[in-house]
């Protein structure tokens, strides 16, 4: 039981880093380099002006969404540990 | 698990019939509307039946039973939990003011659309589920028991300042949120401000003091549906009319490269031109006073005076005396008052006789310097609010109204989702409208203005919220003429694309519901601090379950009434300071609660000293900058504004709560079988 919780933690924790490290990267280079990406245009938007309105909050978006069904996931691995283990 | 089912689709049923409803009255309205039905019985009939819809639920949610008043008795299944916390986040500044800033400044507004999505990353993975397995009631009661100390190790201290930063934090957001209900209310139905502030009020309090989070959860989930068609509707309409797309936030793509056309355009017109040329002779003018304080204000009294006089003489009509008698009264009484509004006028027209600026371009600047400090503001304003969403007392409080841990993931997954909806298209509704002003205001005569000009320009005569004024006196409309406040733009949208009053008055509902369902989760967050946190665990910790909720009803109406009377005073101060809660809260309690989940070794005096440091950093930077606060800009590190002093006051909580752990003993045994309990799975 105690092994299980621990790879769970160890699942969660590296899950966390993964996902937070996404995160940092869409907003910063976003903001950061605005100005050499706005030379870029997808579909009449400069790059930048589209990640910034729209971009980095649906990466936002698909972040908790993967967040949530890895995490259901780890808990099932979790739960069948402890049925196996009992 | 068939129960929750079978709750789950009895609540849908219900909601769906609230749609259907709201649907029949819109129609039974437009047709009214063509009958012939006065215009301030729409305004009167929209906010009426919205006030009564809200106050029917909380009479319907009524309890006093404390799970239920507290945390809604843990069942809200998470799609519902999702929409409730999306209406709990989008404040009357996002649903008015937010396309206005985007109208206004371009690319740097974008900053408040990164930062109040970005924040829910933090929220998923760093705060909400957590909490949820923790299965408390407040804020202040996690960091308390995972820091313990104090008298008997019940985590006192904590618990004290904890609920000092949700009071301060929320406290400062609820009077802009009842302010802004006030001016919606007086703006749609010509009632007095102090009397909407009133109305509001009675509807925010039927419904949370009744049914306290279970009230207000199913409240704020019929706030938001009312929310999102009212922003939707004008937005899809200028979105078909420019794009032929019904798809606003996919449409405004093809209508940006337009925009800069348009606006590249205008910059070279030699109309606009002369325009600019006499703002900034008349900021010369204003220049040429200030240099030569304080002869030149006596001068201009000596001046008004005398104009009146010539006027009394010669018998001219007496509007032109009443003028002159306007302009001896306004006349600034001391050369103090003379410099600061001189100083005031002579930076408006400075900023008028600028070019505009393209819409997309990220951090234009005369320097280099110049626009990497715009894009070092843009960044710390987005942490900030980023931070500052993930430490807001009202929206974390959400996360424990769940049925479980997973659900609390998928709920805040919702929450995202019901934001973006709204969010996604703001950018798009700023950019549409501003097309429609830049190609069919600008170049119209003056003969023949929009009705919808007059009549937002009339209604608030001291600031006129929209001013269009011929000032090369050609006839027509230059872009430099027209002076338009950014709070205007949602509220005036179905207008300018020429719909029916009735979507105005949908419009000033929407915002109206954006307003007062913020207000409902703030005020539920003082008054349960307040209640649960202050009273229960610190004073009367034996109070029985009917006494707790008692108090806490009494409370909450007390906290109401203080907050409508700070509204009512239109204090100025306060509203400029909404943006600085962000900072405050992101860093007083941000680096407690993280740490508290994450690093086991953080303790009590970590606690005490990361919450106070961070708080203390925040506020001293906002005291050396904010000129409200008698700070300078001069000051300013690294040249970030006042509002964004998160960014120095997270790093130096975070620092403060490892250096005072390291320095003192490890936390008692309790604390790590908590951590491992709340990081462990159901």
């Amino acid at each position: 039981m105690i092994a299980a919780r621990a790879r769970h933690w160890r699942q969660t924790r590296r899950l966390t880093v993964v996902l937070m490290a996404l995160w940092l990267a869409t907003g910063f280079c976003t903001v950061y380099f605005a100005r050499e990406l706005a030379n870029i245009t997808v579909f009449g938007w400069p790059l930048s002006f589209y990640m910034a309105a729209q971009g980095a909050a649906l990466v936002c978006l698909a972040i908790i969404g993967v967040y949530a069904w890895r995490m259901r996931q780890f808990d099932r691995l979790y739960r069948h540990a402890l049925e196996s283990g009992a | 698990m068939s129960g929750q089912k079978s709750y789950f689709r009895r609540l849908s049923g219900y909601y769906a019939w609230f749609c259907v409803c709201f649907a029949g009255f819109l129609l039974a309205l437009t047709v009214l509307e063509n009958e012939g039905m006065p215009r301030l019985w729409i305004g009167h009939l929209f906010m009426f039946a919205t006030i009564v819809l809200y106050a029917t639920i909380g009479v319907v949610s009524r309890t006093s039973n404390v799970t239920e008043y507290y945390v809604a008795g843990r069942r809200v299944p998470a799609l519902f939990n999702g929409m409730a916390t999306a209406a709990d986040w989008i404040s009357a500044a996002s649903f008015i003011s937010l396309a206005g800033g985007l109208y206004l400044s371009g690319f740097d507004a974008l900053a408040y659309i990164m930062g109040w999505t970005g924040g829910y990353c933090l929220v998923a993975l760093l705060i909400a589920p957590y909490l949820r397995k923790f299965a408390q009631y407040t804020i202040p009661d996690y960091l308390a028991v995972r820091y313990g100390g104090g008298a008997g190790g019940r985590g006192g201290p904590v618990r004290a300042l904890a609920v000092g930063a949700t009071i301060i934090v929320s406290f400062v957001y609820v009077v802009a949120q009842i302010y802004a209900v006030g001016l919606i209310a007086s703006r749609f139905t010509g009632v007095d401000f102090s009397v909407g502030i009133f109305l509001g009020l009675a509807s925010i309090l039927v419904c949370s003091f009744l049914g306290g989070m279970r009230g207000i959860t199913w409240t704020q989930v019929a706030q938001y549906i009312i929310i999102l068609v009212a922003f939707l509707i004008p937005t899809m309409w200028l979105s078909v009319k420019h794009a032929d797309n019904p798809l606003p936030q996919v449409a405004y793509g093809s209508v940006l490269p337009k925009l800069a056309k348009r606006e590249a355009q205008l910059a070279a017109d030699p109309r606009e031109h002369e325009v600019r040329a006499r703002f900034r002779a008349q900021a010369e003018a204003y220049g040429k006073r200030l240099a030569g304080l304080p002869a030149s204000w006596e001068q201009g009294k000596l001046e008004a005076q005398r104009r009146l006089d010539t006027a009394r003489l010669r018998n001219v009509s007496l509007a032109d005396v009443r003028s002159a008698e306007r302009a001896l009264a306004a006349y600034p009484k001391t050369a103090d008052d003379a410099e600061t509004l001189w100083r005031d006028q002579r930076s408006r027209l400075l900023a008028r006789a600028q070019p505009p600026q393209p819409h997309a371009a990220p951090f234009p600047g005369a320097t280099e310097a110049e626009s990497n400090a715009r894009r070092n503001n843009f960044m710390a304003l987005v942490f900030c609010l980023m931070f500052g969403t993930a430490a807001l007392p009202h929206i974390l409080m959400r996360s424990y109204t769940t049925p479980s841990v997973h659900e609390t993931r998928v709920s805040v997954f919702w929450t995202l989702f019901f934001i973006l909806l709204i969010y996604l298209s703001i950018p798009a509704l700023a950019v549409l409208a501003k097309y429609d002003i830049y190609t069919s205001l600008v170049g119209s005569h003056f003969s023949s203005l929009p009705t919808w000009i007059s009549y937002w320009a009339n209604i608030d005569k001291v600031n006129p919220l929209i001013q269009v004024i011929d000032i090369n006196g050609d006839g027509l409309v230059q872009l430099a003429e027209i002076a338009i406040d950014g709070d205007v733009l949602v509220l005036a949208t179905p207008e300018i694309g020429g719909l029916p009053y009735v979507i105005s008055g949908l419009v000033a509902a929407g915002g109206l519901a954006a307003a007062l369902s913020t207000a409902d989760g703030l005020l539920l967050a003082i008054s349960n601090a307040l209640s649960h946190d202050i009273y229960y665990k610190l004073v009367d910790p034996g109070a029985s379950t009917q006494k707790r909720v008692t108090i806490s009803k009494l409370l909450l109406l007390a906290v109401a009434f203080i907050a409508a009377y700070a509204a009512s005073q239109k204090p100025a101060d306060i509203l400029s300071l909404v943006g600085a809660a962000f900072s405050l809260a992101a860093s007083t309690l941000f680096p407690a609660l993280v740490l508290g989940v994450f690093w086991k070794r953080a303790n009590h005096a970590g606690a005490i000293a990361g919450m106070a440091v961070g708080f203390l950093v925040c506020l001293y930077y906002m005291i050396r900058v904010h000129p409200m606060l008698g700070g300078r800009m001069d000051a300013a590190w690294f040249d970030i504004a006042p509002m964004s002093a998160g960014i120095f006051g997270v790093p130096a909580g975070l620092l403060a709560i490892v250096a005072a752990s390291l320095l003192t003993a490890p936390p008692a045994r309790g604390s790590d079988g908590l951590v491992d309990y709340i990081r462990a799975p159901e």
